[in-house]
């Protein structure tokens, strides 16, 4: 069904575009954009007034359980958290059961997140059989399934060697290669940070330069073979600064960075020991996320992601140290780049197109998504001034491990078109169907 | 009254919480010196001694203080442990405070166990170490040892000696002397050092023959041996010669300068027998002790009229 | 709540030493001596009269009684309306079996302290008498407690707040009546 939205503020630095104006979805496109359209008939219309629309949202670090851990998450209900938060497109990460390391992994869900119909699903196959870190994975036959980038996450590939040999096979494809950088000799049992938390909380540190060592290592292999390196969700003023020093020698490196990296610290871990703020890599000091907020006001870090991990209850509901890392991010990703850095002026609307609409889907070697007539209609309309609660009921998300429960957020999307079609529709996830094209439920 | 309702750690005690403690643990070493050591305080009273880690003595301390105190106790742990049916720690604990108890003694592997117990009962919650967090009764009867000795804690300086990163009564007792307004310097080999001694407000040494003369108190933290296998140190015959406390060293201290250690201790490696025995160790008062601190922070704890289960 | 008021002096010093002086004679009467005394003093104020207790049975007898301190915190049975630290620790640096024990207070008034001190004072042994010399009886017992020994019967009302002054922990000695006009007050 066609759909005009009125009058919204329409951003996208790839078309040097920053203005207010009408535009008519029709056809899965971007029919007109222009001033004063009219509606033709059986037309939706959006009053887009005070919002503003930009291309669709992309979060290109994602983990939708499934298959293996339905329990936690299908790729439904994560397709679901993904519209609720502004998303056209995310990008899965492969520690799946069994791991996404074939082709058939790569297919099984990307006709599931079809079947549901509510976001893309950008498949990242393992690098390594099983993420074991010792033999290839079928890259070949993943990227002619669609795999979009590989990775081991999860794990660093610890044998620089076998990494050496990722990469290098990697470099055939056109894909990146997505480094979860952390030298396990070094993490060892780490649960936070080496320092103020360790100490202070008698756990065991997980020290930044176990990042920083394979980040340094991952570029120096990049040089050598060619590929292209994505450093995913760096934690470290000094792993930022690596990569910058790698992109001004011009090297295919880039990085992205987690809200909780920008917005938490070790110092928010206080003695009640709330596991919602258990990550990998764990949060670093208030030093730390100064430098990654400036890194991603000013283009050095060049994606905005979730890592969204969900966790069920019981598996947050413990100790600690035997808890499970990881937050789910989907929902929350948006209104806190909005309340925390967009309202308050550190950074520009072009920016934050930039980190969560374009450099990922450059990264994932997906067709460019821009505001210009004829483009495709992946579109998110954002309401910067919408106050949002977190409740365990806002969340779509099949698990609710947030440490910003309870959050006032100010700013979120209120509607997605995932080529024309709303998935989200004033802020109500709509469509997706809760079965497969056989009858299989989804859920 | 303590200003507290649990006690988890020694962070969260004022001087006052601790001084009240330390006083009511005189009146109960005084019944503990008597013939008849036990007393009707907490006559009705339910406490249940969740051990979710082996240990025989801290146990053993407070089942002797519950005795004591005239409460009727319960132990559980080892193979009825949570840890071991796959229940959760929550799941347990919300069991047994069904059953109208009213403390839990907390013995636990992981950090932050008895916070979590706190968060999953009204019954009042005893630390009795997590993990390598804190052991904070371990530091309080440390604090009456060395008050009852010095007759101050106010001023002193004291030393605590051997594998700090790993150590849950570091934990507890640095900032509980600091709290008491006691100077504290760490010392150890860097591989068993803190990664932010600022939290504690210490200095850091890998020198112990640069304290020797300055401290009223050498504290001997016990190194575990299995720590040796994470390759930490090279051996317990290099150790004892780098940081053990022989007579050689302790000749070095001041005249009435005094030696501690939580026990069990590992005679040989962080202290030689000749000073363990010394004129110097506190080593038996620190036990001794243990029973009736653990006895005072049990008695100010349950009493009062904010008390839950029982009223 | 209003601030308590001084409402009469009832000893002076002259007047608590008398009385200690008279408690102390019939003590060794009615003891025949004081060869098998022992004074215990109730802590906190009782400490110190007991003290005095003693030195005026020096003085008669020519031999100072053995004197003990008792805290009876941990036998009360107001535990879980009211917890308070130890601030004196119990010293009993005596035998109690069969001795002649006197329990020293300075006010007499429910009778549940010297309840508490009774079970208190069994733990340490069996003696053979065990006899309560008070400064002070001032009425409203709600246990059966009678005093052996009494300095002053001091009427009072239950609103009324009777206080024994005595070194070291107040300047002076002496014994006051004080009252909280209106609400009343709880001990």
């Amino acid at each position: 069904m066609a759909c005009l939205i009125r009058g919204a503020r329409l951003v996208d630095p790839q078309v040097g575009l920053d203005d207010v104006a009408d535009v008519l979805v029709d056809g899965g496109r971007l029919a007109r954009i222009g001033s004063g359209l009219e509606a033709p008939e059986a037309c939706e219309v959006v009053e887009g007034a005070g919002r503003v629309l930009v291309p669709g949202l992309v979060d290109m670090h994602v983990h939708f359980r499934d298959p293996g851990f339905e329990y936690k998450e299908t790729i439904l209900t994560g397709s679901r958290a993904a519209a609720k938060g502004g998303f056209t497109d995310v990008a899965t990460m492969p520690n799946t059961d069994p791991v996404c390391d074939t082709g058939t992994g790569v297919r099984y869900q990307i006709d599931r997140a079809r079947a549901a119909g509510l976001v893309r699903v950008h498949p990242v196959g393992a690098l390594t059989r099983g993420e074991r870190g010792e033999q290839l994975a079928e890259i070949g036959d993943m990227v002619l399934e669609g795999a979009a980038a590989f990775s081991d996450d999860g794990h660093g590939v610890q044998n620089a060697g076998m990494m050496r040999t990722c990469m290098e096979y990697v470099s055939k494809f056109d894909r990146a290669v997505i480094a979860h950088c952390e030298v396990e000799a070094l993490s060892g049992n780490g649960v936070v940070n080496e320092g103020r938390a360790s100490t202070s909380l008698g756990m065991f540190g997980w020290p930044a330069l176990a990042e920083e060592l394979e980040v340094w290592r991952d570029i120096q292999l990049s040089r050598l073979t060619g590929c292209a390196l994505h450093v995913a969700h760096i934690s470290t003023a000094r792993s930022l600064s690596y990569v910058r020093e790698a992109k001004e020698e011009g090297l295919p490196v880039t990085c992205e960075v987690c809200p909780h990296h920008l917005f938490l610290t070790e110092d928010d871990i206080d003695d009640s020991y709330d596991t919602n703020l258990k990550m990998n890599p764990p949060l670093r000091t208030a030093a730390d996320a100064a430098a990654l907020r400036e890194g991603i006001a000013d283009g050095s870090i060049d994606c905005l992601v979730t890592d969204h991990a969900p966790h069920a209850a019981h598996e947050k509901d413990c100790e600690f140290e035997i808890a499970y890392f990881g937050i789910v991010g989907l929902e929350t990703s948006l209104p806190l780049m909005l309340t925390n850095l967009v309202r308050t002026g550190a950074m520009g609307w072009d920016r934050l197109v930039e980190c969560m609409a374009v450099a990922p889907r450059r990264v994932l070697r997906l067709d460019p998504v821009r505001l210009e007539e004829g483009a495709v209609a992946d579109l998110t309309l954002v309401d910067p001034d919408r106050p949002v609660t977190v409740t365990r009921d806002w969340l779509e998300s099949r698990s609710k491990n947030t440490p910003w429960l309870g959050a006032e957020l100010t700013g979120c999307a209120t509607d997605v078109f995932l080529a024309g079609e709303r998935t989200l529709a004033d802020g109500v996830v709509r469509g997706g169907s809760e079965t497969s094209e056989r009858g299989f439920p989804l859920v | 009254m303590l200003s507290v309702r649990n006690l988890i750690d020694t962070t969260s005690l004022t001087a006052d919480d601790i001084t009240q403690i330390l006083d009511t643990a005189r009146g109960f070493a005084e019944v503990n010196s008597r013939a008849v050591k036990k007393v009707p305080a907490l006559r009705g009273r339910t406490i249940v001694n969740l051990f979710l880690e082996p240990s025989t003595r801290t146990r053993s301390s407070f089942e002797l203080a519950e005795k004591r105190l005239s409460a009727d106790s319960l132990n559980m742990g080892g193979s009825t442990s949570s840890v071991v049916k796959g229940e959760s720690l929550a799941d347990t604990i919300q069991t047994i405070s069904a059953m109208n108890v009213d403390m839990f003694v907390v013995r636990a592997r992981l950090a932050g166990s008895p916070q979590l117990v706190a968060r999953s009962t009204d019954a009042r919650v005893i630390n009795a170490g997590d993990g390598k967090h804190q052991h904070p009764t371990q530091a309080l009867l440390d604090l009456f040892t060395i008050r009852e000795n010095f007759g101050r804690l106010d001023g002193l300086k004291v030393a605590i000696v051997g594998d700090l990163l790993h150590s849950r009564v570091l934990g507890s007792l640095a900032p509980a002397l600091r709290t008491m307004g006691a100077e504290v310097v760490l010392v150890g080999p860097p591989t068993f050092q803190v990664a932010d001694p600022t939290w504690f407000g210490c200095e850091q040494t890998d020198d112990i023959d640069s304290v020797l003369s300055e401290v009223d108190v050498m504290y001997m933290l016990r190194v575990q041996l299995e720590r040796m296998e994470g390759a930490a140190i090279p051996s317990s015959r290099e150790y004892n010669r780098l940081y053990g406390l022989n007579a050689r060293r302790a000749a070095l201290m001041r005249p009435d300068a005094i030696v501690c250690h939580p026990g069990p201790i590992n005679r040989g490696m962080e202290i030689m027998p000749e000073v363990a025995d010394s004129h110097r160790s506190r080593i038996l008062d620190q036990v001794n002790a243990g029973v009736a601190v653990r006895m005072a922070a049990m008695y100010l704890l349950l009493g009062g009229e904010d008390h839950g289960m029982s009223d | 709540m209003a601030e308590p008021r001084l409402k009469a002096h009832i000893m002076d010093e002259a007047a608590v030493r008398r009385a200690m002086t008279r408690i102390a004679h019939e003590v060794v009467e009615r003891n025949e001596g004081s060869g098998n005394v022992a004074l215990v003093g109730i802590v906190r104020r009782g400490d110190p009269l007991a003290r005095m207790l003693a030195d005026e049975i020096e003085a008669i007898e020519g031999v100072r009684p053995p004197l003990g301190t008792l805290d009876t915190s941990f036998y009360r049975d107001d535990y879980s309306k009211r917890v308070v630290a130890v601030q004196q620790a119990s010293e009993i640096p005596f035998a109690v079996d069969g001795r002649d024990i006197v329990l020293v207070d300075d006010v007499l008034y429910t009778g549940r302290t010297v309840r508490s001190a009774l079970d208190a004072i069994m733990d340490y042994g069996r003696p053979a008498t065990i006899q309560l010399a008070v400064l002070v009886d001032r009425g409203h017992r709600e246990l059966p407690v009678r005093a052996d020994y009494v300095g002053k019967n001091v009427p009072s009302s239950r609103e009324e707040d009777v206080r024994v002054l005595v070194p070291p922990f107040d300047d002076g000695l002496a014994v006051e009546i004080w009252e909280t006009p209106a609400e009343g007050r709880g001990e």
